[in-house]
């Protein structure tokens, strides 16, 4: 019964499984994003309070949502990594850091964008804001732990330890923006009852949010499979895959 | 339906142009980077592995040689 999950836990296996997979997300991510993109720049109606500059949330929401469900991923496979010792895990917990920390930063710096024609300041010191550069830190901490022990486990077993403590903040994020009612509007989509917009600026959004979802899925599989590669690159068929590609390239 | 009367129209934006295509260029940067860098280092990594690999036959290869010699 648990064979499955042993097989899950093979690099080599994921490695195989992902590279059937990618193409697929890939095409799927490049599409749902054009189709976002335009949409969102071109179709979608002006806002009436503010303007044309409201179209930064068609990057900027799907941005956050990322920066946010990356960190569960993150969080979640150090967890894993911690209780079963499972290789793998640890590393999509080693690449998910990154990706997350790229995908906070986005949303930082469109909101910061976004913030100046709206509320005449790119950087406020607003609640959400606040805990979102929390979260950014706390993504740049992982990394700076992954590199800061000269052995794999020890280095993965403190990035999971850190991941883990901060996940309290990622509820002060959600809530930021009712518990402290400041500067930033309130969320636009509710998982209870209809989102907070008309449907003609709502659909792009969800294309776009979609698209993000299937980008941040290739980004995580591509730098995993070069984890992988880099800590089996002792193993038989590591070796035997890199001198193909590499004859191949010749 | 296309909101813009025209090309220009649609890159000013009515004076919003520079903060939208501003968040539109760094986010298009940003993700681009998230999927260009893992494939150099695979790249870059693959080649190491089979410098390797060549470095570890050849110095067999010599290890036999200077032993066949010795014994001689």
């Amino acid at each position: 019964m648990w064979q499955w999950f042993h097989r899950l836990g093979s690099p080599r296996w994921f490695y195989q499984t992902s590279g059937k997979w990618l193409p697929w997300l890939s095409v799927l991510a490049a599409v749902l994003l054009s189709v976002g993109v335009i949409w969102g720049l071109g179709f979608a109606p002006e806002d009436a309070k503010q303007g044309n500059s409201f179209r930064i949330i068609y990057i900027h929401v799907p941005a956050s949502f990322l920066a946010l469900a990356g960190y569960y991923v993150m969080a979640v496979a150090g967890a894993v990594g911690l209780i079963w010792k499972m290789k793998l895990a640890d590393m999509v917990m080693k690449s998910a850091a990154p990706i997350g920390a790229i995908l906070t930063f986005v949303a930082l710096v469109t909101g910061s964008i976004w913030g100046k024609p709206t509320w005449g300041a790119y950087w406020i010191w607003d609640a959400r804001i606040t805990s979102m550069l929390v979260l950014f830190f706390l993504y740049l901490g992982v990394i700076a732990l992954q590199y800061s022990y000269t052995s794999q486990d020890a280095a993965s077993k403190a990035s999971a330890v850190l991941s883990l403590v901060g996940m309290v903040n990622i509820p002060i994020i959600y809530k930021s923006v009712d518990w402290w009612y400041t500067l930033h509007q309130p969320a636009t989509i509710k998982f209870t009852g209809a989102p907070a917009m008309h449907p003609d600026m709502f659909h792009p959004l969800l294309v776009m949010i979609l698209g993000f979802y299937c980008f941040y899925a290739v980004a995580l599989i591509l730098n995993t499979r070069v984890e992988i590669l880099h800590r089996e690159r002792r193993t038989r068929w590591v070796q035997d895959m890199s001198l193909k590609a590499q004859e191949g390239q010749t | 339906m296309f909101q813009f009367g025209s090309l220009s129209e649609f890159i000013q934006m009515d004076g919003h142009g520079p903060y939208v295509w501003a968040a539109y260029l760094i986010s298009l940067l940003a993700l681009l980077w998230l999927v260009v860098s893992p494939l150099y280092r695979k790249r870059k990594l693959m080649q190491e592995i089979v410098r390797q690999q060549r470095r570890e036959v050849a110095r067999r290869q010599n290890a036999n040689t200077t032993k066949s010699t010795s014994q001689e």
